[in-house]
């Protein structure tokens, strides 16, 4: 769901840090060092990396394209290939016939087999196109907060990762807690108290 | 601070405090949840609300309610088995224009947020435009989240709390 969508999800969070020297020159070039390569040729099974929020499939940050008003515009992309398990199956039991049959064995180690599937898995994952999921971002670098349009653990997971890696700040996901101990405004003795608090019941 | 991910698990329950505290001032006090700018909306109860009553360790009993016009007599009666709202969708009314979203207590996030229209994207050139105005919209019931959790976050460590607020709505729970 992108941010352009009727319905959209939102996790919040804080960007930690400021970045040395001029913000759109250095966000730019974590962009470009960071962006999605396309694995549909190749044997990996997933790819991580920015991309344009005009345009996912061609990616562009030139001439800080990816600013909008106050805010950075962007979007996480993840590739994944998922080989169906009777597929992986299939082209297993293949593999391994043919091997005993040009050797002459009767049976493979252990060893051999998982060898053996891991070189089915490559070669099926060069045939396989990848399945590409988008994910958009609007980081108001100024107020030092990031709207991320998902709440799918693992693709906030890779987002977390990704951001640090790219721009060496960190993000600190927006939750009850954090909500109480970072943006709330609360004083020291107040959080001294938040830091204590237990559950309360509302029956008596 | 905290571990974060020590601090999710461990303050878990302050985010269904807060929305059984909503729920609450909603329906009872709902100067607690004017805005900053004393602005005249609508904050109310939409089409779903999950309640969750933790029986020991490992057994929680989930009651969920849905339904447009559904009565929420049913989580009233689960919050006086001694449940707390772990999920509730809201919809936000101000002039014209409506956001319906839903929260999860754990975590605070928004889902299935539907911000008012806004108009279709018919050339390139109309993307910068739309962004700026989707952008707009979804800070706006942001902001308002922030402003009604931070008065609940000022409650919640404040003795008023124990003392004031939760004998008020022991009393709306069980009338």
């Amino acid at each position: 769901m992108g941010l352009l969508s009727t319905s959209v999800s939102i996790t919040r969070y804080k960007v930690e840090g400021k970045i040395e020297g001029p913000v759109l020159e250095v966000v730019a070039d974590g962009l470009k060092r960071n962006t999605i390569n396309e694995i549909d040729n190749e044997s990996f099974d997933k790819a991580v990396g920015w991309t344009s929020l005009e345009d996912p499939f061609a990616p562009n940050f030139d001439g800080s394209s990816f600013s909008i008003g106050t805010h950075m515009v962007f979007s996480l992309r993840i590739d994944k290939k998922s080989i169906p398990s009777k597929v992986l199956q299939k082209h297993f039991k293949l593999a391994v016939a043919k091997r005993l049959a040009e050797s002459g064995r009767e049976f493979l180690s252990r060893n051999e087999k998982t060898m053996l599937k891991e070189h089915v898995k490559n070669t099926l994952s060069l045939r396989i196109p990848a399945t590409p999921n988008m994910y958009d971002v609007i980081w108001n670098y100024e107020g030092g907060t990031l709207l991320f349009f998902s709440n799918q653990k693992a693709a906030n997971e890779e987002l977390e990762t990704l951001f640090s890696k790219s721009f060496k700040l960190s993000l600190i996901r927006l939750f009850p807690y954090t909500m109480a101990d970072l943006t709330a405004g609360l004083g020291e003795p107040e959080k001294d108290v938040l830091a204590k608090l237990t559950p309360t019941k509302f029956t008596e | 601070m905290l571990d974060v991910s020590i601090s999710y698990n461990r303050y878990k329950f302050l985010g269904d405090e807060f929305l059984t505290w909503l729920w609450y001032a909603i329906e009872n006090e709902p100067e607690a949840i004017k805005n900053a700018d004393n602005e005249v909306y609508v904050l109310e109860v939409g089409n779903r609300i999950v309640l969750e009553n933790r029986l020991g360790e490992d057994s929680v009993e989930s009651i969920t309610i849905k339904g447009d016009d559904a009565g929420l007599e049913e989580g009233r009666l689960a919050l006086r088995k001694g449940a707390v709202v772990t999920e509730i969708n809201l919809v936000y009314r101000s002039g014209d224009e409506e956001w319906r979203f839903s929260l999860k207590g754990e975590s605070l996030s928004f889902s299935g947020l539907r911000p008012p229209e806004t108009q279709p994207i018919e050339s390139k050139d109309d993307l910068e435009g739309a962004v700026l105005e989707k952008a707009f919209l979804y800070e706006k019931v942001l902001v308002l989240l922030d402003e009604i959790f931070n008065r609940f976050i000022r409650f919640r460590v404040h003795n008023q709390w124990q003392g004031e607020m939760v004998p008020r709505i022991r009393q709306w729970i069980s009338a």
